[in-house]
């Protein structure tokens, strides 16, 4: 199986973590993940905020790209990447105006986009495509006794719940499950993380992380599963401030393909576990992070 | 206590301001709100908004343009879209709010360090000159021109992220960058609507 | 049969109306009745300001009178409006009313041009087209078809119970075929009904009774209609008679059976009771219901399920001798005039909204569930408990669910806000809890309705303007633990709440029975976009359909209230009688007919037909048309490869002369 890839920028820099644990899960299974050539960044939330022809425009450039490099899916595991290449897509398709800019963008520098390439998400190309059973044969660590709590965030499964449903997905869950894990009930695992807001507007953003947070405490779990590298973020590098206006809440927040490197029995070392301010405790036969 | 004088003259509304944001793709089903109230049910943020969601898609009916864009409403929305997806009328309200931070942004309506329009003009400005953004780079320059005593009470973060090797100084960029700039001039350079430039 | 040809001669008479502005504002009359003066045949040619009054059609009968007409064209609004109408005038004159044509010079013509020049200019094309087109009339007769005086009602709710009980009070026959049990539908369910707050059993139970000892009504219940083959006054119905395994005629409803039943606790879910409590494989419905006659479900009993059974139900029922395991399923064919389908409505699945909780949450329910909590013959005798037996102390009620959403159903469901109302009314006197009810609009119309909704208020029951965006079972604050919470924006007052509260009662919305596609095909009638079955005219004829002889009333054709229901039953049952009365139907005779020696055999018209009007005889190897089933639709008649499928008042010498006349002009 092949895959173009498009990382995004957070990848690269703030989530490098998750970049360092999907490779090599993927290559374990088998799937190979090219990455687009000279991508661009796709504008994310903010250049939507300032203009969305241009965004649009921006993102197409990177559709383009992937069209050009075959006929493959293109897989981006960033959330917000994951939704604007999508909603390119759709306004392509459904504003002839937006469709008019962004032609003539591509035009100009000898590219097309016709709409036929698929923007998925890992966590959909793992579960359905590689499929879980072959999942299952890799797992030579399973995580028992691990509580997990499946936090999906909005982006991936909102507006365009392609591969799952919007108020309750699974996907995560199933995929958990098959790694050995418990999955805890988390009525949350939807609700927004606080986003950028975290930064800007903190007394707002950091509330909702905290929401989130206290809510997997409660409901016993070791450690939150995330599948957003600005999620994850929330998640694990505030929880002083967190802490310092309501209350403590600690809990570990790592990437679900980081858990796939653990039951694979991926060298440590290399999954970027780390990187976590908050890290996670150790399993009782996999060697604690550094 | 405040004694204030609040009623609303129709002289004060932009007439035309509702259908201009109806036009803006996606936002074509604003006239069909029958002012539910479960956008701002559902909205995670609207407990901090000045005006509720819902609030605000009545004023943009009404056309009472200078209320919304001067609002922190627009700003406080996350684009998490549970509103979009419980909408009984499956109005786009998220895109909407995108429609509103454009136009405040063109017009220039809003506090003068308010972080999150910086924010914003801060990382267009950044993808067009470099292709991508390095998000450690972004927050500098966004505390920088936002908030510069913040860098002060932030410095744990700082040290964290260098302690787990993700603060990443070396500014990401694409090699094509005259691509990049042709692709956007051709496109139209922004569409007349935006300063992209902050 | 009236022929006035004159010798062959065709005298034409044409007549543009005015409609007073209507069509004169946008059409030059006088220039139309003009140009068509000068057209060959045409004997009168007149404008007048209103055509459909008395000395309109006066000026009509005066004519033929006086010139010898034999031809009239009308120019002015719909046919459908006043088409009958001057047939009518043509006819009183003595002149067969098929030497009549109409012209739409207002629908088709002033109302859809701003440009009077062109609006004049189509007047005249069309008018010519009519006028060439009227000479190749045939006098044509209207067919009268006898009406079989029994009637069949579908649905034994209130809608039909009403409707059987008005027809057979007026001396006829009526056959009443129910699929469940027992009658009484979605009423037999409620504790009390809006506005009065009357027992609704107390005033059911009576009509019920009544259906049971009419000596006009044959109830069949647990029975379905599976085929229906005929035409209006002549309709011959199918009905299969599912086996109860009991004989209703023997079975006293004494219970002893079920007392008696193998299974010492009931095990399955209770369908009356919405799954609530449970039952026995031999149960009977409801304590109240009609026939009071005990049913044995085939699916659950251990003597169809093994066969081994000692059959303890036999033993108890003793020498009365009422249960008959060897009851067979039965198909019945009756012959009835009229029908009238009263199949009701099913309730929105709250599942479908995951938001709410429902099926996710404990003590999160739907109205009707609370129905049965609050009804003193329900499974908890009345009291309205918790899933931990307790009672509630604060109560949530989410009105619209499933309904005026465009992702679910986008109508209003009508009877929700004031049916909440009544049950919010209900637990706080049962409970003393505190009540919310979370609403978008609270829509109380009907008589003593508004005062209801005032008494709720007054009541102290609280109201919230906001649709419920979710029901979470997280908590924020210390109160909300272990209580479910709503969380809604108050937009009267414009805050953004979070409430908890003990138990969340949601109104589901009406939709369709889930078999309603297939009912309405049997009974060859249209469904709306909605799915609900569709009147001939919204405003005009509510209870009648496209299909002469089948009514439709309550729920079935939109949700409604009891008193609504009742009085589209009344009207149904009205106009069934109306017809039965008279004795027969007149047809419009602009149907199809084969012309025997051109048709070829093969088949092609036979599917086409959407009103199964068309048969092949195999003997003489020829299709053939039944008149009183065609509703002149024309798919045959262009299907047919021969050409032998033609058309009255559609021929193809009409036709083709009106094509003549329309580019004559141009």
């Amino acid at each position: 199986m092949t895959y173009n890839y498009f990382p995004g920028c957070s990848l690269k820099g703030l989530g490098r973590a998750y970049e360092e644990s999907l490779l090599p899960v993927m290559r374990h299974l088998g799937v190979e993940m090219a990455e687009l050539d000279d991508w661009n960044c796709c504008g994310a939330t903010a250049y939507m905020s300032v203009d969305e022809h241009m965004a649009c425009v921006l993102a197409a450039r990177n559709l383009a790209l992937a069209e050009k490099a075959g006929p493959q899916d293109l897989v981006t595991p960033c959330s917000a990447c994951y939704l604007v290449l999508n909603k390119t897509k759709h306004y392509i398709k459904d504003s002839p105006e937006i469709n008019a800019t962004v032609q003539r963008g591509l035009g100009a520098i000898g590219l097309s986009f016709s709409g036929k390439t698929a923007v998925r998400h890992p966590l959909d190309v793992l579960v359905h495509d590689v499929g879980l059973d072959v999942i299952k044969e890799k797992v030579v660590r399973p995580l028992k006794g691990l509580k997990v709590a499946p936090y999906y965030g909005c982006q991936v499964v909102r507006p365009y719940a392609t591969f799952d449903d919007a108020w309750n997905p699974t996907t995560m869950d199933r995929l958990l499950k098959t790694l050995g894990a418990e999955v805890v009930h988390y009525p949350l695992k939807t609700k927004c993380c606080g986003a950028s807001l975290t930064g800007t507007v903190p007394e707002a953003g950091l509330r909702l992380t905290y929401i989130l947070l206290k809510e997997a405490v409660r409901r016993g779990a070791d450690v939150i599963a995330t599948i957003c590298p600005l999620c994850q973020f929330n998640l694990d590098a505030y929880h002083d401030q967190v802490e310092k206006r309501w209350g403590p809440a600690r809990i570990p927040t790592v990437y679900f393909t980081q858990l796939m490197g653990l039951a694979f029995g991926l060298p440590v070392e290399q999954l970027g576990l780390n990187r976590n301010f908050v890290p996670m405790k150790p399993l009782p036969e996999v060697p604690a992070p550094a | 206590m405040d004694i204030t004088r609040r009623v609303r003259f129709e002289a004060e509304r932009v007439r035309g301001f509702g259908k201009e944001i109806m036009a803006v793709p996606g936002c074509e089903r604003l006239f069909s709100c029958i002012q539910c109230g479960t956008c701002s049910g559902t909205c995670p943020l609207s407990v901090y908004m000045e005006h509720s969601p819902r609030q605000i898609m009545a004023l943009v009916r009404a056309d009472f343009k200078d209320e919304v864009l001067r609002s922190n409403s627009i700003w406080l929305c996350a684009s998490c879209y549970d509103c979009t997806v419980e909408c009984p009328r499956q109005i786009r309200i998220t895109d909407i709010m995108y429609a509103l931070k454009q136009r405040a942004i063109l017009e220039g309506v809003y506090p003068k360090h308010f972080p999150i329009p910086i924010l914003a003009k801060e990382f267009a400005a950044m993808v067009r000159r470099k292709g991508r953004i390095t998000e450690t780079l972004l927050v500098m320059r966004l505390f920088m021109k936002a908030n510069w005593r913040a860098v002060l009470s932030s410095w744990r973060q700082g040290l964290g992220l260098i302690r787990t090797g993700r603060f990443v100084l070396r500014q990401e960029h694409i090699e094509r960058r005259d691509e990049l700039t042709a692709m956007l001039a051709a496109a139209g350079n922004g569409t007349g609507k935006t300063k992209e430039t902050p | 049969m009236k022929n006035n040809y004159s010798n062959g001669e065709v005298r034409v008479g044409f007549y543009v109306c005015h409609c007073g502005h209507n069509i004169a504002g946008m059409v030059d009359c006088p220039a139309v009745a003009y140009y068509i003066s000068r057209l060959p045949g045409v004997v009168v040619s007149r404008d007048y300001k209103y055509m459909c009054s008395d000395p309109g059609q006066e000026l009509i009968k005066q004519d033929i009178k006086e010139h010898g007409l034999n031809r009239v064209v009308v120019a002015s609004c719909s046919p459908l409006l006043h088409e009958h109408t001057f047939r009518h005038a043509v006819e009183a004159a003595g002149l067969n009313p098929f030497f009549f044509q109409m012209v739409n010079i207002r629908e088709h013509g002033s109302w859809v041009h701003t440009d009077r020049a062109a609006a004049t200019d189509k007047a005249m094309a069309l008018s010519r087209a009519a006028v060439n087109r009227v000479r190749f009339h045939r006098p044509l007769e209207t067919t009268r078809v006898p009406i079989h005086p029994d009637v069949l009602v579908v649905g034994g709710g209130i809608a039909g119970i009403h409707a059987a009980l008005t027809m057979a009070n007026g001396g006829k026959k009526v056959f009443l075929v129910e699929r469940d049990p027992s009658i009484g539908g979605h009423m037999a369910k409620f504790d009390k009904t809006f506005p009065t707050l009357d027992c609704a059993a107390c005033i059911l139970t009576p009509k019920m009774s009544a259906v049971r000892s009419h000596e006009n009504i044959t109830l069949w219940t647990y029975s379905e209609v599976v085929k229906v083959e005929g035409y209006v006054g002549n309709y011959v119905v199918t009905v299969k008679r599912k086996p109860r395994y009991v004989n209703e005629e023997l079975c006293i409803g004494c219970q002893e059976c079920i007392n008696a039943c193998i299974f010492k606790e009931a095990k399955f879910p209770d369908e009356f009771n919405v799954g609530l409590s449970k039952r026995k494989p031999v149960y009977i419905p409801f304590p109240q219901a009609v026939p009071q006659a005990v049913v044995i479900d085939p699916m659950r009993c251990l003597h169809f399920k093994t066969g081994k059974c000692k059959q303890t139900c036999v033993e108890a029922c003793g020498d009365r001798h009422a249960i008959d395991l060897n009851q067979k399923e039965e198909l019945v064919q009756i012959k009835v005039g009229n029908i009238v389908v009263a199949t009701g409505f099913k309730l929105f699945d709250a599942k479908r909204i995951p938001q709410y909780g429902y099926g996710l949450y404990p003590n999160v329910v739907t109205s009707i569930e609370l129905e049965r909590l609050v009804t003193s013959s329900g499974p908890t005798g009345g009291h309205v408990v918790l899933n931990n037996g307790r009672t509630p102390q604060s109560v949530a009620f989410v009105l619209c669910v499933g309904s005026r959403d465009h992702k679910t159903n986008r109508w209003c469901s009508r009877t929700c806000c004031m049916h909440s109302m009544k049950l919010a009314q209900l637990v706080r006197e049962h409970t003393g809890a505190d009540v919310t009810v979370f609403y978008l609009d609270i829509r109380a119309p009907g008589k003593g309705c508004e005062e209801f909704y005032d008494k709720s208020l007054k009541d102290g029951i609280q109201f919230v303007r906001g649709r419920v965006a979710e029901v979470t079972d997280w908590a924020v604050t210390p109160e909300e633990e272990g209580k479910l919470v709503v969380r809604v924006e108050d937009t009267l007052a414009g805050l953004v709440r979070r409430i908890p509260v003990d138990m969340i009662v949601l109104a589901v919305g009406m939709e369709p029975q889930a078999d309603s596609q297939d009912v309405r095909r049997l009974f060859n009638m249209s469904c709306g976009t909605e799915g609900w079955f569709l009147e001939k005219h919204p405003k005009m004829a509510p209870v009648s359909t496209f299909t002469d002889g089948v009514f439709i009333a309550g729920c079935c054709q939109g949700p409604k209230d009891i008193p609504d229901s009742i009085a589209q039953a009344g009207a149904a049952a009205a106009e069934a009688m109306a017809l039965i009365d008279r004795g027969y139907i007149e047809q419009e005779p602009n149907t199809a007919y084969i012309v025997e020696e051109d048709c070829s055999g093969c088949k092609s018209c036979v599917p086409l037909c959407p009103y199964t009007a068309i048969t092949f005889d195999e003997a003489k190897g020829k299709a053939s048309i039944n008149a009183a089933l065609c509703k002149g639709c024309g798919t045959c008649v262009a299907a047919c490869p021969s050409g032998s499928i033609r058309q009255h008042l559609f021929e193809d010498d009409e036709i083709f002369s009106e094509i003549e006349g329309v580019l004559a002009h141009a």
